[in-house]
């Protein structure tokens, strides 16, 4: 993957800057060590949820490795109130938007389905059956335009959940109410085991035509250009433009989950040929070329997220089991007979065994 | 007063909702400028505009799927699926998404979607628009599940549907959408999820909803002899298993009658529990009449397959049998 008419790239892998004649980003320095700061700290969680899942901590992880860049930039493009429907990778995005890695962590160790506040973070809950929540983001957004707000609605997916009948209905609402929805599609190449020559024999943005709306397709792991053009798109969309698809072109680096075993399926020379293309490297030779940063600064960013991982495991180890009867909770939005009965049948079982 | 058919009912129970809250929205295939292949939604786009009153693309999923959207916006769709047959598209944003998106969240994303769905056969269609899906949903914990008999009940249920915070699966008898009845508009109905004694017996308890309540009653009046209670269930889940407990105990003797297969149908829910319930004072087991273990037939035999008065006479006399 090189730069190309057909792909937008504003950081090559070396970390040279390149400029594209529809977007363009001016970025501070001390933006540029911010970026670069999120995507340290969210690889760092995420390698730590790997080695929790390894020590049998997390029931299973699905790590973003490879992704950051992708997930960073188009997290940082929102707007405070713009709001995002996530799948179950968006662990960059979830930092973005300040939800508290150990929601999770709390979902993947299974003491909760996720929990956290959808409306506090404007960032919905993780979405495992592929494809669902491009409807929710095109709902939401249909009623962004009732209240006549300017917010945009910004929803993740992959590019095997482009096969989805969801996927495709969601473009269709979209397009037809012009809703102010943004597609994020991280083509990360591997659904599982299944190359994206099972999903698709046209490249996934170019799809966006022919639903009636415009489809990009960005260097995923160019954290400059994944702001740059989710930037637009956002705007496009709180401007009462209409929906964009945004396909970011990226590589899941590791396995689809601690459950997957990608050596079955896919060549080692592919893998060491992305990681040429480091999304977190490249914004390292940027800055230092450029000197915008020092060594003092790197190491300083290493150490937080080194505590950062720390952190996260203990506060990952502390959290406690759910007392059983919270099964019973929240199911209905007050006291339901059944439920209540069943509770409390239960709980006297349980205080059987005590005596 | 006002004499009402049931469909009529239903839209005025919309239009007051709608008039009652902005918030509310109705969406669905046809539902806008046609009204709804059964005119429920007459005249609600004229008068509330397109906004509210929201004709979708041809996508069952896409409703269910947009209204989750819209309600985790702050909106409370009431959406349409135009036949029972055609709500299985639709399956995975209700039985994954909606009912569990409340509790996924620890309570802190409500998800207030009604799901008008028309039901039951008797009408004469063609395949997939006779079915009676209820089982489906009331094994899905996260929603609510009801269904409504008659024209007063229709004014009211809908209303109180649109008001609870929970999702809804409603349920709408089509081939008693033209019986007409005397709806008091002003009167406050019965909570929605409460069941209610329609015709008082001593002899016997028949458990029926949505069409078959007619059927039951029909059959009660047709009976002579035996004195026979006939219960409205309303609300499918929750249930209010006293009601239906205290009526059994009495009598000690039940049937369930609905459409749907006797097979692992609804019936069998209520026969299990109120047996737990009611053990010592049954005379006879709970007996239920339904449709055949078989996909609805082709229209010309479909009288066969619908239980009708005197299929539910038979299961009387048969509970005295024993």
């Amino acid at each position: 993957m090189t730069a190309s008419p057909e792909l937008v790239q504003l950081l090559t892998p070396e970390g040279e800057r390149v400029e594209h004649p529809d977007y363009d980003i001016e970025l501070t320095a001390e933006e540029v060590r911010s970026l670069y700061r999120d995507l340290v700290l969210v690889r760092r969680v995420d390698l730590e949820a790997v080695s929790l899942q390894r020590q049998g901590e997390l029931g299973i992880w699905a790590s973003l490795l490879g992704q950051e860049a992708a997930q960073i930039g188009s997290g940082r493009a929102m707007a405070e109130t713009d709001m995002a429907f996530p799948t179950y990778r968006e662990h960059g995005v979830a930092w973005c938007r300040g939800v508290d890695p150990l929601y999770l962590l709390g979902l993947f160790r299974g003491v909760h389905n996720g929990g956290w506040d959808p409306y506090e973070h404007n960032f919905g809950l993780y979405t495992i059956v592929i494809g669902a929540q491009t409807l929710h983001a095109v709902g939401y957004a249909m009623g962004v335009q009732r209240d006549g707000a300017e917010t945009a609605t910004i929803v993740y997916f992959g590019d095997g959940a482009t096969s989805q009948g969801d996927v495709n209905e969601s473009f269709i609402w979209a397009s037809v109410t012009n809703a102010p929805v943004v597609f994020f599609c991280q083509n990360n190449q591997w659904a599982i085991s299944e190359p994206l020559e099972k999903q698709t024999r046209i490249p996934l943005y170019k799809r966006a035509s022919g639903f009636g709306f415009p489809g990009v397709r960005v260097d995923g792991n160019d954290v400059f250009a994944c702001l740059a053009v989710t930037r637009k798109a956002l705007a496009d969309a709180r401007a009462g433009q209409g929906p964009t698809l945004v396909e970011a072109f990226t590589y899941r680096m590791g396995a689809h989950t601690t459950s997957d075993d990608p050596t079955r399926y896919r060549m080692a020379a592919e893998l060491e040929a992305w990681k040429l293309k480091d999304p977190i490297e490249r914004v390292k030779a940027y800055l230092f070329k450029n000197q915008l940063a020092d060594q003092a600064f790197f190491d300083k960013v290493d150490e937080e997220a080194d505590q950062l991982g720390r952190d996260t495991r203990r506060r990952c180890l502390e959290l406690p089991d759910p007392e059983p009867v919270a099964i019973f909770e929240n199911v209905y939005s007050g006291p339901h007979a059944t439920l209540e009965e069943e509770r409390d049948q239960y709980a006297s079982y349980l205080a059987g065994f005590a005596e | 007063m006002t004499t009402l058919t049931l469909a009529k009912a239903l839209n005025e129970g919309l239009r007051r909702s709608m008039e009652a809250d902005s918030k509310v929205l109705v969406m669905g295939e046809d539902v806008g400028k046609l009204g709804g292949v059964f005119r429920v939604t007459d005249g609600l786009q004229k008068d509330f505009g397109e906004d509210r009153v929201i004709d979708t693309p041809l996508a069952e999923s896409g409703i269910i799927g947009t209204a989750i959207g819209l309600a985790l916006r702050g909106y409370r769709p009431v959406c349409e699926i135009q036949f029972d047959g055609f709500v299985f598209p639709a399956a995975d944003q209700i039985i994954t998404q909606l009912a569990k998106m409340p509790l996924r969240s620890l309570g802190h994303v409500k998800l207030p979607v009604v799901i008008r769905i028309p039901c039951g056969g008797g009408i004469g269609a063609v395949e997939h628009h006779s079915e009676s899906p209820e089982a489906y949903f009331t094994h899905t914990a996260g929603l609510r599940v009801v269904a409504c008999s008659n024209p007063a009940d229709a004014y009211s249920m809908i209303q109180d549907a649109v008001r609870i915070d929970d999702p809804i699966i409603f349920f709408e008898p089509k081939r008693r959408y033209w019986d007409k009845a005397e709806v008091d508009l002003s009167a406050p109905g019965l909570p929605l999820d409460r069941a209610r004694v329609v015709r008082q017996g001593d002899d016997v308890t028949l458990l029926a909803y949505g069409p078959m309540v007619k059927t039951c009653l029909e059959a009660a009046a047709a009976e002579e002899g035996r004195s026979i209670e006939v219960i409205d269930v309303r609300s499918l889940n929750p249930l209010d298993s006293g009601v239906l407990a205290e009526s059994v105990r009495r009598t000690g003797r039940c049937v369930v009658v609905h459409e749907a297969p006797v097979f692992n149908g609804y019936g069998a829910e209520l026969a299990a529990r109120l047996t737990e319930m009611c053990f010592y004072h049954l005379e006879a087991p709970i007996l239920r009449v339904g449709g055949f273990s078989t996909p609805y037939p082709p229209s010309r035999l479909e009288d066969h397959y619908l239980p009708d008065l005197d299929r539910v006479l038979d299961a009387v006399d048969r509970v005295f049998a024993y």
